[in-house]
């Protein structure tokens, strides 16, 4: 049995939300919110960025599996807000969970899926026989452009999920990725913001893939939308993954608990693999998961999992999603949320 | 920081790496070559609790240029679930959240990240538990 041994979500304190986005712009914040299903989004801390949030997810995703992080034979990162152009955010990671230094290593990229690219390799290692246990973790400070559509749900988070033969809490069943040359969301070498191709989002890129690879591994695995307790579709707006789920056949129930976008925003990497998180913190041994990620450019990673009795043991090792979307959050207003993420000029120190 | 100091830091600005007198058990933070109690001088690496209690606290309004947009932001001695005592930054920390006996969680942030062509460093922070 390969699967997930331990996770962890992390899940930043402070927030700004919709309205206050809406209210600098002169937009309208009620077309706004029922437009992206969003009340509000995640900001990262002055001090938070890929790597802090990695080290957060995995300390956690360390405490559920209970293993000896040295144990630990690869590290992969997926983001698209790595802190260096040049350093992989991997090497600081390992040193502040105490992984290696006997330890493979390496950063991800792929717009919104770069986090199940990391759990996927990891998985792929573990499954080979190459090594014991393999962490993947997808995590993000996602730019938007002041006044873009963007800004209202590019926002902060992430996931760490170590796969392995042994204490394993949630079997991946099957894997399934879709990936085409479609591009609808880039950014170029030295842009600040990323730019995006408007609603060519949407069906020839986000639902053509989401749909195929979703369909894909169902065919794959002989399994139908009945039978499956949860179900987590990337997240870049509220409405995205709801119809994407409703298009395939899942009911409103099996989508609610992963769909944390509405007080989260859309994480990049972090987004479905937060999803998945949410629903391991409740689902009962024997529930069926299905996850499918979207990175633009473009591309879909799926995979099917099942809890194991171990999983309730895990469950309450850590804060869970939903605690932490809940707990004792810190209301930005415009101009501070700007301060926070370097979209203001300063003097150089 | 200079790289070499602080690539030299990093397991007790990471991972918390105290050092612990062989002879005597006095446990020291940042780690010493020689022990301040029984002057020993050999010292076994240990991991310190992450748990701890705020002993005194102050809040920095006029920090120094790199710290100018975290203001106004709190500095802690924390005292951990060991008697070990460090002063750090208490992150995400509205100045009325931290008072005398808050307790606390040691986590990783980063510490400074100017001037923008250096090495980000990282290391500890205190974060009130909830």
């Amino acid at each position: 049995m390969i699967g997930i041994v331990g996770y962890g979500s992390y899940v930043p304190r402070y927030r700004i939300k919709a309205d206050d986005i809406a209210n600098q712009w002169g937009a309208d914040a009620e077309s706004f919110k029922k437009g992206l299903l969003l009340e509000e989004k995640t900001v990262p801390g002055p001090d938070e960025d890929t790597i802090t949030i990695s080290v957060a997810a995995g300390r956690d995703a360390l405490k559920r599996a209970g293993i000896d992080p040295k144990e630990i034979g690869s590290c992969y990162i997926g983001s698209e807000s790595h802190p260096y152009a040049v350093k992989p955010s991997g090497t600081i990671v390992i040193e502040a969970l105490g992984i290696g230094p006997e330890v493979h290593v390496a950063d991800f990229e792929f717009a919104c899926k770069a986090g199940t690219e990391a759990m996927y390799v990891a998985y792929s290692h573990v499954k080979s026989g190459e090594m014991k246990y393999a962490l993947g973790i997808g995590a993000d400070t996602s730019q938007g452009a002041p006044g873009d559509a963007l800004e209202y749900t590019a926002s902060a988070g992430g996931s760490a999920f170590i796969m392995g033969k042994e204490k394993v809490a949630a079997e991946i069943l099957h894997t399934y990725s879709y990936t085409s040359d479609t591009p609808d969301f880039w950014r170029r070498e030295g842009e600040f913001y990323p730019r995006h191709a408007g609603r060519f989002t949407g069906e020839p890129a986000y639902f053509e893939h989401v749909l195929s690879s979703a369909r894909g591994i169902l065919e794959l695995s002989g399994l139908k939308p009945e039978d499956f307790r949860f179900a987590v579709f990337h997240m870049p707006n509220g409405k995205f993954p709801l119809r994407a789920g409703k298009a395939l056949g899942f009911k409103k129930e099996q989508l609610e608990q992963g769909w944390v976008v509405n007080l989260m925003g859309n994480t990049y990497s972090g987004s479905s693999p937060t999803g998945l998180a949410s629903c391991l913190d409740v689902a009962k041994p024997g529930d069926l998961m299905l996850i499918t990620s979207f990175g633009s450019g473009a591309g879909s990673d799926s995979f099917i999992l099942r809890a194991t009795d171990r999983l309730p043991e895990i469950q309450g090792l850590a804060p869970k999603v939903r605690d932490q979307l809940a707990d004792r959050r810190i209301h930005l207003d415009y101009g501070k949320y700007v301060a926070y993420r370097g979209k203001i000029r300063m003097n150089e120190i | 920081m200079i790289t070499p100091r602080y690539h030299r830091e990093i397991p007790q600005r990471y991972r918390l790496e105290g050092g612990k007198c062989t002879q005597c058990g006095e446990v020291h933070f940042p780690p010493r070559a020689v022990c301040r109690k029984c002057g020993g001088r050999e010292m076994e690496t240990v991991d310190l609790p992450r748990r701890g209690k705020v002993l005194t606290h102050t809040t920095i309004w006029i920090p120094p240029a790199q710290f100018e947009s975290q203001k106004p932001y709190v500095v802690a001695v924390v005292e951990l679930e060991n008697g070990v005592r460090l002063t750090c930054m208490v992150a995400d920390a509205p100045p009325d959240e931290v008072k005398i006996g808050t307790e606390v969680e040691i986590i990783f942030r980063k510490l400074q990240s100017d001037p923008r062509w250096e090495v980000l460093q990282y290391g500890y922070k205190a974060k009130v538990v909830g």
